[in-house]
C-alpha cells in the first residue's frame, strides 16, 4: 500500500477501504449454496434474507450513526402495510414498483419523524423511539378498515415477478428475489458507509462535539442517514409482505423492533457483515429451539443473550475479527 | 373408558409433551398431522389445553383410528400475530408433507394460514379460532370449536327473556373476537327488545387492564345487565374481582357473559365473587352427561387430580375424534376431497353434548347452555345448567350478518 | 352529587391506587438507572419475581398477604445482590446497547425459568377479608384494596424520602446520582451503594409485583408486558428522582385512568401521548439531571 502512495492521502485511503477483499463472498457463495443444497429450508432462508436487509438498515443507524433505537420496526412496518395495502385495495400487484412504494412510504416517515427524534439522545431517545412504535402500532389497530387491524391484512396478491417468476409455496423463485434485493441494498449500503458521508458519520458517533466544532451539519448528517435506512427497513417490511402475501401488528411491534436489535448487536454492529451473521444464527437457533423445546425456547436464548452481552461485547463479528484478523478496519 | 384411562395414567406421565406417541399400526397406513399451536409466551396455557385434548383422545381411543397410526408434527405459533403461524402451515405442508392441519388457537392465526390450506389443498381442522366466518376462508376449514355467536346471540335473547334486563352495557376486549362477541350480544338482545345504553372497548389482549376506569364507568351508568367478553385467561380472573371489588352486583347491575369469563381451570381462583354469575357456554367440566364423565376422570388420571379440562381441551379431543372418523372413513388413504367429506355432517358425543358439523358452514352445531356458578358441599365452585338452546348453528351465518353474509 | 362531580372522584380515586402500584415498582429502577446509568429492561423479571413468591408463601405456606409481601421484598432483595455482581456489575461501563440485549436475556431466562416452575397460567390468591369489599364515603363507595393501595404508597414515600433526604446513606446516593466520580473522590463507597440500592429496588419491585397480583394478575409475560410502562414513568419523571418518579406515577396513572374513563376508544394512545410530549419538552423528565456528554 504504502509504496503506492502516501498513507495520508485520503483519496488512496477511502479507495483502499472500498476494495472487496475475498472473504467478502463467502456470503453470496453460502446463500447459493443454500438454494441448491437445501440444509434448510428455502422458507426459513427467505426470512433469513429479509431479517439480514432489516438488520443492515438498522447498523447504518446504529452502528454508524451511534443513534440507539427501540423502534425501528415503526418503518418496517410503514414498508409492509404500504405494500401490502397498495395490493389488497387498490390492486397495485406489481411486485417492484410495489416494493419501491413501500420502501419510500417508510423513507418520508423516517424523514419527518427523524427530523424530530433525532434531536434527542440517550434514555429520551430510546423511549421517544419505544413510543413511537407503540403509537404506530396503536395506530394501524384503530385503523382497521384500512390495515385489517388485528386480523391481519388479507387479499395481498402479488403479481409474478416480469410476470414469470410466481411466488411458489417453495419459495424458490422469492428467494432469488430476496437475495438479489438484498444484494442491492448491501452494495448501498457499502458505497455509503465507505463515502466522505460514512466517514463524517462515524465521527459524530465518536464525537458528536468536535464534529460540531469542525462545521459539520451533524443533524442534517443523522437526518438523511435515518432516512435511507428507514427506506431500507421498508425495503425489508415491503418484501416480507410479498412473500408472505399477508401483514399483521407485528411487523409494528416493540419484539420486532427489540429482535432486529438483538440480531446486529449479536452479530456486530458497525461492520455490515455484523446483520449477515446476527440474522443467520438468530433465526437458525430461534427455529431450532422453537422445534425441539417450544415452550422454553426463551430459555436458551436468554441465556445466550446475557453470555453474548458479558463476553462477546463486539458481536460475534467482532470476536472472529480479534481472533483471524478477518475484516480488520484499516483506519489508522 | 374408566379403567383404560387409567391403564394409560402411567404412560401420559412418561410422554414428554413434544413427543408425539404414535397410535399402535395394524394396517399401515400413516397419516401425518401438522398441529399449530402456541406453546410458549402467555398464551402457552391455551396450546396445553388443547395438546392434551388431542394426546388424550389418542390414548384413550386408539381403536377409533381404525389400525392406523397418526403421527403429530408439533409446531409454535407463538403470539396471536398470524405470520408465525403461517410460516409454521408452510414448513408443515412443504416440508412434512403433512396430510391434515389441526389446533389453532387465535383467530388470526387460522386466518393467515386459510390461503397455504387452499393453495396446498391441506385440509385445516379449526379447535379454537372463534371468529365467526372463519370457515369461509377456505374450503378446506372445517371447525370443531365455536363461533362467538353461539353464546353471544343466545345470551342477548335470554337476558332479555328471562333475566329481564330492558338496558345492557357491554364491555369487551379491543379484537376481533371481542367485536364478534359483541356484535353478537347486541344483536341478540335488541331483537328480544333491549337496548344496548353503553359500548366500552377495554384495551387489547395481550395484557390485562386495570379494568377498574371502565367498571366504574359502567357502574355510573347503571345498566341492568353488563355484558363482558375477555379472552379466556389472565383476564377473566381480572374481571370477576374488578367486578366484585366495585360493589357492582349490590348497586343493581348483573354481570354475564360467555363461558370464556368461567372457563374452568380459573374458576377455583375466582372465590365467592364467582358465585350467582351467569354465563352461556358449550362446555363445564362439571356437565353430568357420561361421555363428559369419563373425560373428566381420564383428564384426572392423566394430568393429575388438581388439573382440570376446559372447552378448548374437548376442542383438542372433539377434533382428533373428527380427524380419526375421516382417517377411518378413508380407510387410511386419506385425501383432502376425501377428508372433507367425511366431516361434513360428521356427528360426535362429545363431553359437551352431541355436535354435528354442518355440511353447509362447515362449522360446528352444538347446544348452547346457560351456567350459574354455584358453590358445591365440599367448597368447591360448580356450575350448573339452567337451561339449554339445543343444536344452535352459527347465528351469525344464518341471519347473514357483516362478513358471515358473504 | 351531579354525574361529572362524582365521575371526576372517581377517575382521581382510582388514577391514585394505579399510580401508587406503578411508583412501587418504578422508583427502584429510577433510582438504579439514575445511579449507575444501567439500562435495566429486566426490572420488571424482579416484579413478577416478587409476585410469585407472594404466590408461593401464600398458598403453598399459608403466610398471610402482608406478611408475604414482605417476604417477597427480601427474598427478592437477597436473589438480586448475587445477579447485580455477576450479571450487571460487568456492564456498568459498557453501552446501553450490551445494557438492553443482557436485560433482556435475563428476561427471556425470566419467563421461561418462570414457566418451568409455576406453569404458563397466572395464579391466584385469596386476599384476606379486611382488604375485601368497599369503603363508603358517604357519596361514593371505593374497593378497599385500592385505599390499602394508596396507603401502601404514602407511606412507601414518606419513608423512601426519609431515606433519602434525611439519613447519611441517602446523602451519599444523592451525591452519586448528582456527580459519580466526585462522590468517589471523596471517599464514598460506591460499589456498596450500587449493591444496596439495587437490592432495595429490586425489593420495592417485588412488593408491586405482589400487590399488582389482584389489580392485574401476574403471569410469566408479566415482565415483559409492562416493561414499556415502568420505562415511561421513569423517564417522564426523570433518572434518579424521588419525586419525580412520584409525581409522573400520579400524572400517568390519572391520565390513564382517565382517558379510559372518558373515551376507552382511544384507550391506549393516552399515555404514549402524554410520554411523547412530556419528553419532546423536557428530554430529561420532570426532575432529570441535565445530560453529561
Amino acid at each position: 500500500m504504502a509504496n503506492r502512495a502516501s498513507p495520508g492521502d485520503p483519496v488512496v485511503f477511502l479507495r483502499d477501504r472500498t476494495r472487496w477483499q475475498w472473504p467478502e463472498a463467502l456470503p453470496w457463495i453460502l446463500a447459493v449454496a443454500i438454494f441448491f443444497l437445501q440444509p434448510i429450508t428455502l422458507n426459513l432462508g427467505v426470512q433469513i434474507l429479509i431479517t439480514i436487509i432489516f438488520a443492515l438498515s438498522l447498523d447504518l443507524i446504529l452502528g454508524y450513526g451511534g443513534v440507539v433505537t427501540l423502534g425501528h420496526a415503526a418503518y418496517f412496518g410503514t414498508g409492509a402495510y404500504a405494500t401490502g395495502m397498495l395490493s389488497a385495495h387498490l390492486g397495485w400487484n406489481e411486485p417492484i414498483s410495489g416494493l419501491l412504494a413501500g420502501a419510500s412510504a417508510a423513507g418520508i416517515v423516517g424523514f419527518v419523524t427523524g427530523w424530530v427524534l433525532l434531536r434527542y439522545h440517550g434514555l429520551a431517545l430510546l423511549m421517544l423511539t419505544l413510543a413511537l412504535g407503540i403509537m404506530m402500532s396503536e395506530f394501524a389497530n384503530v385503523t382497521e378498515a384500512w390495515t385489517g387491524g388485528f386480523d391481519g391484512l388479507s387479499g395481498i396478491s402479488i403479481d409474478p415477478i416480469f410476470g414469470i417468476f410466481e411466488n411458489d409455496l417453495w419459495r424458490r423463485n422469492y428467494y432469488w428475489y430476496s437475495l438479489i434485493v438484498l444484494f442491492l441494498v448491501f452494495l448501498a449500503c457499502r458505497r455509503i458507509v465507505h463515502s466522505a458521508f460514512g466517514r463524517s458519520l462515524v465521527g459524530i458517533r465518536e464525537n458528536t462535539q468536535r464534529m460540531r466544532a469542525i462545521g459539520s451539519p451533524v443533524h442534517l448528517r443523522l437526518v438523511t442517514i435515518y432516512t435511507i435506512s428507514a427506506f431500507m427497513a421498508g425495503t425489508a417490511g415491503a418484501l416480507y409482505a410479498q412473500v408472505n402475501a399477508y401483514v399483521t401488528l407485528d411487523v409494528l411491534s416493540f419484539a420486532r423492533s427489540g429482535t432486529v436489535l438483538i440480531v446486529l448487536v449479536l452479530g456486530g454492529t458497525g461492520r455490515l457483515y455484523g446483520a449477515f451473521i446476527g440474522a443467520f444464527l438468530y433465526i437458525l437457533i430461534e427455529d431450532e429451539l422453537a422445534k425441539e423445546y417450544p415452550a422454553y425456547w426463551e430459555l436458551g436464548l436468554g441465556f445466550i443473550l446475557v453470555l453474548a452481552a458479558l463476553f462477546f461485547r463486539t458481536g460475534i463479528l467482532g470476536a472472529l475479527e480479534s481472533a483471524t484478523g478477518l475484516f480488520r478496519r484499516r483506519a489508522p | 373408558m374408566f379403567l383404560k384411562a387409567q391403564l394409560f395414567a402411567g404412560l401420559m406421565a412418561v410422554t414428554l409433551p413434544f413427543v408425539a406417541a404414535p397410535v399402535p399400526a395394524q394396517a399401515s397406513n400413516e397419516v401425518k398431522i401438522g398441529v399449530v399451536l402456541t406453546y410458549s409466551g402467555g398464551a402457552a396455557q391455551f396450546g396445553e389445553q388443547i395438546d392434551r385434548g388431542m394426546a388424550l383422545y389418542m390414548e384413550t381411543n386408539p381403536e377409533a383410528f381404525g389400525g392406523h397410526s397418526v403421527t403429530l408434527i408439533k409446531r409454535d405459533s407463538k403470539r396471536p400475530g398470524g405470520d408465525i403461524a403461517k410460516n409454521a402451515v408452510q414448513e408443515l405442508i412443504t416440508e412434512e408433507d403433512v396430510d391434515i392441519l389441526a389446533g389453532f388457537v387465535f383467530s388470526p392465526n387460522a386466518m393467515a394460514s386459510a390461503p397455504l390450506a387452499t393453495q396446498g389443498e391441506v385440509p385445516m381442522i379449526i379447535m379454537n379460532a372463534g371468529t365467526a366466518w372463519i370457515p369461509s376462508l377456505s374450503p378446506y376449514i372445517a371447525r370443531v370449536s365455536f363461533t362467538m355467536w353461539h353464546a353471544g346471540y343466545p345470551l342477548g335473547q335470554y337476558a332479555a327473556n328471562t333475566l329481564g334486563c330492558q338496558t345492557a352495557a357491554v364491555g369487551y376486549t379491543d379484537y376481533p373476537p371481542g367485536k364478534d362477541s359483541r356484535n353478537a350480544f347486541q344483536t341478540g338482545f335488541e331483537s328480544a327488545g333491549g337496548s344496548l345504553i353503553d359500548d366500552i372497548p377495554m384495551g387489547g389482549p395481550r395484557e390485562v387492564p386495570d379494568f377498574t376506569p371502565f367498571f366504574q364507568r359502567v357502574k355510573d351508568a347503571a345498566p341492568d345487565c353488563f355484558y363482558v367478553f375477555v379472552p379466556a385467561g389472565n383476564h377473566a380472573t381480572a374481571v370477576i374481582k374488578t367486578f366484585a371489588s366495585l360493589g357492582m352486583a349490590d348497586a343493581g347491575i348483573r354481570l354475564i357473559g360467555p363461558g370464556d369469563i368461567t372457563q374452568d381451570t380459573k374458576l377455583q381462583d375466582m372465590g365467592d365473587d364467582a358465585v350467582g354469575l351467569i354465563t352461556m357456554h358449550h362446555y363445564a367440566a362439571d356437565y353430568q352427561n357420561p361421555e363428559n364423565q369419563a373425560f373428566v376422570a381420564a383428564w384426572k388420571a392423566a394430568y393429575g387430580e388438581d388439573s382440570t379440562p376446559d372447552f378448548m381441551a374437548v376442542g383438542g379431543w372433539d377434533g382428533m375424534a373428527a380427524i380419526a372418523s375421516a382417517i377411518v372413513a378413508q380407510d387410511g388413504d386419506v385425501t383432502a376431497e376425501g377428508t372433507m367429506a367425511a366431516l361434513r355432517g360428521w356427528e360426535f358425543d362429545s363431553p359437551r353434548g352431541h355436535i354435528m358439523i354442518d355440511p353447509e358452514t362447515r362449522d360446528i352445531v352444538m347446544d348452547s347452555n346457560v351456567h350459574e356458578v354455584v358453590r358445591r358441599d365440599d367448597g368447591r365452585l360448580g356450575i350448573d345448567v339452567l337451561a339449554t338452546v339445543p343444536q344452535v348453528a352459527d347465528p351469525c351465518k344464518a341471519l347473514a350478518i357483516g362478513r358471515c353474509g358473504e | 352529587m351531579p354525574g361529572f362531580v362524582t365521575a371526576a372522584v372517581s377517575i382521581f380515586f382510582d388514577g391514585l391506587a394505579y399510580a401508587m402500584l406503578l411508583f412501587v415498582i418504578s422508583v427502584g429502577l429510577s433510582v438504579t438507572m439514575g445511579l449507575m446509568g444501567f439500562v435495566n429492561l429486566a426490572h420488571g423479571a424482579f416484579a413478577m419475581a416478587g409476585g410469585y413468591v407472594t404466590v408461593a408463601a401464600m398458598n403453598m405456606l399459608g403466610v398471610p398477604f402482608i406478611p408475604a409481601l414482605v417476604l417477597a421484598f427480601v427474598i427478592v432483595a437477597i436473589i438480586s445482590i448475587p445477579l447485580e455482581r455477576l450479571l450487571y456489575a460487568p456492564l456498568y461501563k459498557a453501552g446501553e446497547l450490551d445494557q438492553v440485549l443482557m436485560s433482556i436475556g435475563i428476561i427471556f431466562m425470566a419467563i421461561a425459568g418462570v414457566t418451568l416452575i409455576f406453569g404458563p397460567n397466572p395464579p391466584a390468591i385469596v386476599l384476606p377479608d379486611f382488604l375485601k369489599g368497599q369503603v363508603d364515603l358517604g357519596f361514593k363507595t371505593f374497593p378497599t384494596y385500592r385505599f390499602f393501595m394508596i396507603i401502601v404508597g404514602i407511606v412507601m414515600v414518606v419513608v423512601l424520602w426519609l431515606g433519602f433526604e434525611r439519613t447519611i446513606i441517602g446523602a451519599k446516593i444523592r451525591a452519586a446520582v448528582d456527580n459519580r466520580q466526585m462522590a468517589q473522590a471523596v471517599g464514598i463507597d460506591v460499589d456498596k451503594l450500587f449493591i444496596l440500592t439495587f437490592a432495595m429496588g429490586s425489593g420495592l419491585a417485588a412488593i408491586g409485583g405482589g400487590l399488582a397480583i389482584d389489580i392485574v394478575g401476574i403471569s410469566p409475560t408479566f415482565a415483559f408486558n409492562y416493561l414499556v410502562l415502568f420505562l415511561i414513568v421513569v423517564s417522564v419523571g426523570g433518572l434518579g428522582s424521588l419525586r419525580g418518579a412520584f409525581l409522573a406515577a400520579i400524572v400517568l396513572g390519572v391520565i390513564d385512568t382517565a382517558g379510559k374513563y372518558i373515551w376507552p376508544e382511544g384507550g391506549a394512545f393516552f399515555i404514549y401521548v402524554v410520554t411523547v410530549a412530556v419528553l419532546l419538552v423536557r428530554p430529561n423528565g420532570f426532575f432529570g439531571k441535565g445530560e453529561t456528554e
